[in-house]
């Protein structure tokens, strides 16, 4: 699988795509691999201040919960209100599914971040486990 | 996820078809100390494994599943003293839901009975319970005229399972699966294998059979890719133990350690439909006497009013907020469309539409107490 070289991405398995001041957050192709048939999506709501690193809501297969982690602080802009009902949706288009979008208040933390090859490779070295 | 009740520190086990699972690229779990299947992509997940089994067909691996034979003059007796249901109603090819029982009327582990001749019977149990359970049939049998054998490694036991199982396997035997009704048993050619012990049971709430054929590799491999090619034209899947756990929920067939378990008796989990009082004297009936008229909590069904997911171990509320009890199971229900539960209240709490809660994290999610099971196959003539 490709991951978008223009992503930036956490360990746990979220992608951040920036446009200025503006983080477009969404869950790997991995992550919903993963998890398998996805059916319930937590959000938070805009507004909400999230911060990076901790849970901003979470993401339910038929089998398991799994906590959303932020890869950036800020505030909540927008939310995929559309995924309550069509959770279906991050396993069908991952990369291209966006969850919430965040107003950075911390942009130095993109440089905590995984670049796609980075990325890449922690996720073939998970496999191999 | 699992609450797995006694799974093994060392290396996990496989069974014979793990090659092919893996093959297969099935996602592998560690299920009480077992290496199996938990959904198979190329099946199309856990959702799709369901819907096959509800609308046409799938096949499990259902090896880790234990095997003990009880065999010799006194076989009858010894199983009437370990287990609850009557055995002595069963017919030679006939099998009987039924559980084994502490002194103190809580489960060692629920079973199937399957009667194989005069004096030859068959108790298959839990993957994880499997050498408790061979270690308490033994100890408890000592002073009947039987031999006892754990047979839990002679046999790769397949499930297939669903409305066209029956289509499906009658293609690979020349036993008449039509004569074999629910809950009774057969022997035949499968697959070019002979005396194959075959069993219309499951695990699904659906109807399926349970085939038992020898455990090594080579043979588990050949059948199993034939069922596959039989059921081709009913669309038949590879199901992993994801879709088995939502489809035996959605019939509230209940799970050791989770609905059942050392510390649940008969009338808390409501099989009392399966335990017979009025058979002579068997191991639990004494405490369960006393305790008949105590019941103080029960297992009821739960569907979820408010957007939530009831998930195991999480805490059921009163209308007032009160912790009352605890999900034993809880998941969607893939083929009924609804979040669903299984949980321990207090008697009082448990009435039909009334209206509880399930702490979900942060937020008490409102659900209501609904008939069980939840999914039931449609009668029909097969």
């Amino acid at each position: 699988m490709a991951f978008p070289n223009e992503y930036r991405y956490t360990r746990e398995d979220e992608w951040v795509d920036i446009d200025g001041n503006l983080g477009t957050i969404g869950i790997t192709d991995y992550a919903q691999n993963a998890l398998g048939d996805i059916v319930f999506v937590e959000l938070p709501k805009p507004g909400d201040h999230v911060t990076a690193g901790q849970s901003f809501g979470s993401v339910e297969s038929v089998k398991a919960v799994s906590d959303l982690f932020c890869p950036v602080s800020g505030t909540v802009k927008e939310v995929n209100t559309e995924l309550q009902q069509s959770p279906e949706k991050l396993n069908q288009d991952a990369h291209g599914t966006w969850i919430i979008k965040v107003e950075l208040s911390n942009p130095d933390e993109l440089n905590g971040l995984l670049s796609a090859e980075d990325y890449d490779a922690y996720v073939k070295e998970r496999a191999e486990h | 996820m699992s609450t797995a009740t006694e799974a093994t520190k060392s290396s996990p086990r496989k069974t014979a078809l793990n090659a092919v699972h893996r093959q297969m690229g099935a996602k592998m779990v560690d299920f009480n100390g077992w290496d199996m299947p938990v959904e198979y992509p190329s099946s199309g997940g856990l959702i799709a494994e369901h819907l096959a089994v509800r609308n046409g067909v799938g096949i499990f691996d259902v090896s880790h599943m234990g095997d003990i034979r009880l065999r010799g003059p006194q076989a009858l007796a010894a199983v009437q003293h370990i287990s609850m249901n009557d055995a002595s109603k069963l017919a030679i090819g006939q099998a009987q839901y039924s559980a084994m029982l502490y002194p103190q009327g809580t489960f060692v582990d629920d079973v199937i009975v399957h009667r194989l001749g005069e004096v030859d019977y068959l108790l298959v149990i839990n993957a994880g319970t499997r050498e408790k359970d061979y270690g308490w049939v033994r100890d408890n049998t000592r002073e009947y005229d039987c031999e006892v054998t754990d047979l839990s490694d002679s046999f790769t036991q397949i499930a297939i399972q669903g409305p066209k199982g029956v289509n499906t396997l009658q293609k690979l035997t020349d036993a008449d699966l039509s004569q074999v009704k629910f809950y009774w048993l057969t022997h035949g050619t499968v697959c070019g294998l002979k005396n194959i012990m075959i069993a219309r049971t499951g695990y699904t709430a659906e109807d399926g059979f349970e085939i038992y054929i020898p455990s090594d590799e080579a043979t588990g491999a050949m059948v199993w890719s034939k069922i596959l090619e039989a059921g081709k034209e009913f669309g038949i899947v590879a199901c992993g133990l994801g879709s088995r756990n939502t489809l035996r929920l959605e019939g509230k067939l209940p799970l050791y350690g989770h609905e059942i378990s050392d510390s649940i008796n008969v009338w808390e989990a409501g099989l009392d439909r399966f335990c017979k009082m009025e058979k002579p004297d068997f191991v639990g009936k004494q405490a369960l006497e006393q305790a008949r008229g105590d019941v103080k909590r029960t297992l009821v069904g739960l569907e979820m009013i408010d957007r939530g997911i009831a998930r195991d171990g999480y805490p059921v509320l009163d209308a007032d907020g009160k912790e009352i009890g605890n999900v034993t199971s809880g998941s969607p229900a893939p083929f009924l469309k609804k979040n669903i539960a299984l949980a321990y209240v207090p008697v009082e709490h448990s009435a039909l539409e009334t209206v509880l809660a399930v702490q979900i994290r942060s937020q008490a999610v409102k659900a209501k107490v609904v008939p069980t099971p939840f999914y039931k196959r449609p009668k029909k003539v097969s």
